[in-house]
């Protein structure tokens, strides 16, 4: 998503948070659970603020002990959000990080929206760019409302004192007082309409390793997912949902279920059957003994095929034009050489570690919900209308999550589990199995492209047309985001491309694929967008006879920074050196998220056709970095994500059903095949761009340009086929 | 029908019926969670216990097939001299990240360097790709490990 593009429009939702607005509450959030530093993910750990608390915003509150209470509005699912963020508000409060202790953020749109998307939510690889600001902001506002407390305490010119390590200090006199001791008098004095942020090269925090606060409970087994909670008389269940989309239940016989010990109930839906159990080995048992009659409704007989076929016609007509410089009709018509090609990516599974879950306990006038969500807000909405109670009864606990990838950020897992808790005397967890959850996500679009360019007597592309289909995610996720046929996801990564074009158009054809579900997946846009965009350029290169990353380059005058990587990531990876046979090197760039990103896959070709990538290197300007080891680390972890859709990723259907069932037909990569990653970040003072999801696009064209210059064979549609690279015997 | 359950050195009496897989007595009938669910099928290795020191997949191991053999989770692997030194390793290289498919790569992990005190990368292949991580910390899995392996 282009957050730019979002903020800047008139249309984005109302409750936009305005930094004035955050600056001027004064209420501390209560009810949350509270996340100590020592357990930080505890069950129990739940406080209520004291009255004289300190809360000069939505974010920080400072008690008479000191503790300094940090209200996250971004949830922890991996990236590294829950030590990122506290060391913005450390850094400019001038306490240690180890003081800062955790409160998940309840759910407010009003004080927790992402500012960036207008919704409480974390995704689209933001969070860190949300927080940037806002969360230095009110860190400084406290700070500054301490040391004016403290000078007014000792009668002296606030500028005379500073304030270090969770004290102020009146440096003419030696005195120093304690956050804790000022806490009550910094309470009653006006928050500052401005404050003054740290100067960078005073950072101590920013742009040093730190440890990961959540590490600790993820190594002895304490930290506690959604799936790990246990309300007292907990219920079991799991469930079955139609195979097909939009299929209903006929019937249920059910004897044989009830039948099997620990068994306490079926539960009957319109479009599924839940078994209700002690235990969910009871509760999986008794579902398999269950007899459901399907009526298969309206996409019983969809293929793959259909989707893709339905696509190729869209993008035979005009679409909405996402981007037009100059005039690529004319281009074309004047072009020494024409190039086209077709692309296509397919649907994907987000299959998170952590299946599907969410516990709910739906009493007579209130409903109480333990999940591990992206969009808190999202979850109390819907479950409350399935509940048909107003949001403020819907008491909802997010928990540490066991993946996300997108898949989180929608609440089609909270509503069905409140369906069936209605049904259910006290709390019910509802478990997902493996199947369900692969054959029941909501995907990422297929997608179908169709590009042509035209070169001049250099080579030199003069000329690039692109419309593509698919279906728009925001269009249903964030309707205000969908205008005139276009939302600001599907088409980042094709538009305000970093080469200099001068005659460039894109289209967008929306096509909703009949009844199947979609959603973000890790990458959203430009999952699809840098695969087609990154491998075309190649295609360029190829038929201009030229070096892939010297045709890049010459591209690049108007955009030093995506220069820098690409020089950098050549020169890391050893570029243009010679490689043993069978092998190849393929590169990407890309300007994504916020940050720069460039990768060189190296890809050895077996005689079976198996593709094996031996080694990553990837340079990256992702701006100012906030913790190096975790930039690293998600790097590297978006690579490997990413170089599992190259490889493996694909869900097929057949009658309207969901072919992949579990991790023997939707692969993962593993141990075996992940290769060494070379990360090397250029140093920038730029605002923090985004991490969470750049690598995972920009490995796929990577990859699939090295294929190229191993074998010759392009790959234009995904995953790799190893039939198709099979050498002949 | 009853069953007793040697786990973390201590018995446990449940009864369920002994085809029940002991992950689902671990987590839901014993309260124990820090051994997760991942596909129910022994393909993701979340799962992962000791069963008598061997690495083992709990959601396929029925309760009935477990007799009086010793099994261990991550709740208590901590106090092996191979587990300690794993989880070291893991916090020294800040391994997680999601962290849900953790307490299996740690399990697998520490009877790898149980068994194997000076493991291989092909060894570390052989034993380590059983455990799928969606989050990708394979790199730092296989450094830890050899850093545990060279004495933590």
């Amino acid at each position: 998503m282009n957050h730019d593009h979002r903020a800047s429009r008139s249309d984005a939702p109302a409750n936009g948070f305005s930094r004035r607005r955050f600056l001027q509450t004064g209420t501390a959030a209560g009810g949350a659970l509270l996340l100590g530093l020592h357990l930080p993910f505890a069950r129990d750990a739940a406080q209520a603020a004291a009255a004289d608390d300190f809360a000069p915003n939505a974010f920080i509150r400072i008690g008479s002990d000191g503790q300094v209470v940090l209200t996250m509005p971004y949830v922890e699912m991996g990236q590294g959000t829950y030590t990122s963020v506290p060391m913005l508000i450390a850094e400019e409060l001038e306490v240690d990080l180890k003081q800062v202790r955790l409160e998940h953020a309840p759910p407010n749109e009003k004080l927790y929206a992402n500012p960036l998307l207008g919704v409480q939510a974390t995704g689209n690889s933001n969070a860190m760019r949300g927080a940037w600001k806002p969360l230095r902001q009110a860190g400084a506002a406290a700070r500054t409302m301490l040391v004016a407390a403290a000078a007014k305490k000792w009668d002296v010119d606030p500028a005379s004192c500073r304030a270090q390590h969770g004290e102020v200090v009146h440096q003419a006199s030696g005195r120093t007082e304690k956050y804790g001791d000022l806490a009550a008098e910094a309470a009653q004095l006006p928050v500052p309409p401005n404050v003054l942020l740290k100067d960078p090269r005073d950072f101590k925090l920013i742009g040093t390793p730190a440890k990961r606060l959540d590490t600790p409970a993820k190594v002895n087994g304490s930290a506690v997912y959604g799936i790990d909670v246990r309300p007292p008389g907990v219920k079991i269940a799991t469930l079955a949902q139609s195979p097909t989309f939009g299929g209903r239940v006929k019937s249920v016989a059910d004897t044989a279920a009830k039948a099997v010990k620990g068994v306490r109930q079926i539960v009957r839906l319109d479009d599924a059957v839940a078994v209700v159990a002690d235990h969910m080995g009871a509760a999986k048992k008794g579902l398999a003994a269950l007899k459901i009659d399907w009526d298969d409704g309206p996409h019983a007989k969809l293929t793959t095929g259909d989707v893709a076929a339905e696509l190729e016609q869209a993008t035979l007509k005009p679409g909405a034009v996402a981007q037009t410089i100059g005039d690529v009709d004319k281009a074309l018509a004047g072009a020494v050489t024409k190039v086209e090609a077709i692309y296509q990516v397919p649907f994907l599974a987000h299959a998170t570690m952590e299946p599907m879950n969410c516990t709910v306990h739906f009493r007579k006038d209130e409903c109480e919900i333990w999940i591990g969500n992206q969009a808190l807000a999202r979850v109390q909405a819907r479950a409350a209308k399935v509940a048909g109670l107003p949001p403020e009864k819907v008491i909802v606990h997010n928990h540490l999550i066991g993946g996300g990838f997108g898949r989180r950020l929608e609440s089609d897992g909270a509503e069905r589990a409140v369906q069936i808790a209605q049904q259910v005397e006290g709390p019910v967890k509802v478990v997902w199995t493996r199947e369900e959850d692969i054959q029941h996500d909501m995907y990422r679009p297929y997608w179908f492209d169709r590009l042509t360019a035209g070169l001049d007597q250099d080579g030199k592309p003069i000329a690039w047309n692109h419309r593509f289909a698919g279906s728009s995610v925001v269009a249903r996720w964030l309707p205000p985001g969908f205008k005139d046929g276009l939302d600001p996801d599907s088409t980042e990564g094709a538009t305000d491309l970093v080469y200099d074009l001068p005659n460039f158009h894109v289209e967008f054809v929306r096509v909703e694929p009949p009844g199947i579900p979609t959603a973000f997946w890790r990458s959203v846009g430009p999952s699809h967008n840098v695969f087609v965009i990154e491998s075309f350029i190649d295609e360029l290169a190829a038929a201009a006879k030229q070096d892939a990353v010297a045709y890049r380059r010459a591209l690049l005058d108007k955009t030093p920074r995506a220069k820098a990587v690409l020089d950098l990531v050549a020169e890391k990876a050893g570029w243009g050196q010679p490689l043993p046979k069978g092998r190849g090197r393929g590169v990407s760039l890309q300007n994504a998220f916020g940050s720069l990103m460039a990768h060189v896959a190296e890809v050895e070709i077996a005689k079976d056709g198996t593709v094996r990538v031996h080694r990553v290197t990837c340079a990256v300007d992702c701006g100012t970095v906030v913790n190096p080891d975790t930039v690293q680390a998600q790097i590297q972890s978006g690579i490997i994500f990413g170089a599992t859709a190259a490889l493996y990723g694909e869900i097929t259907l057949k009658n309207g059903r969901v072919e992949q069932t579990n991790f023997d037909t939707y692969q993962m990569l593993r141990m075996d095949a992940a290769p060494p990653i070379d990360v090397h970040i250029v140093k920038s003072s730029e605002p923090p761009g985004g991490m969470g999801e750049t690598g995972t696009s920009a490995i796929v064209p990577a990859i699939a340009n090295a294929v190229f210059a191993a074998t010759g064979k392009r790959l234009r549609k995904m995953p790799v086929d190893p039939a198709a690279l099979k050498q002949p015997a | 029908m009853a069953f007793t359950l040697k786990i973390n050195g201590t018995p446990h009496e449940v009864d369920v019926d002994g085809d029940t897989p002991l992950l689902w007595v671990l987590r839901d009938v014993l309260g124990m969670t820090g051994t997760k669910f991942g596909c129910g099928m022994a393909l993701c290795g979340a799962c992962t216990v000791h069963i008598d020191g061997q690495a083992t997949r709990s959601c396929i191991t029925t309760i009935d097939s477990i007799g009086n053999s010793a099994i261990t989770t991550i709740e208590a692997i901590g106090a092996t001299p191979a587990g300690a030194k794993i989880q070291k390793a893991w916090l020294d290289r800040e391994v997680p990240q999601c962290g849900y498919c953790q307490s299996g790569q740690i399990m697998s992990a520490a009877a790898l360097v149980a068994e194997n005190p000076h493991p291989t990368d092909t060894d570390i292949d052989d034993a380590m790709s059983g455990n799928i991580c969606r989050c990708g910390t394979y790199l730092r899995i296989r450094e830890a490990i050899k850093q545990a392996a060279q004495g933590g």
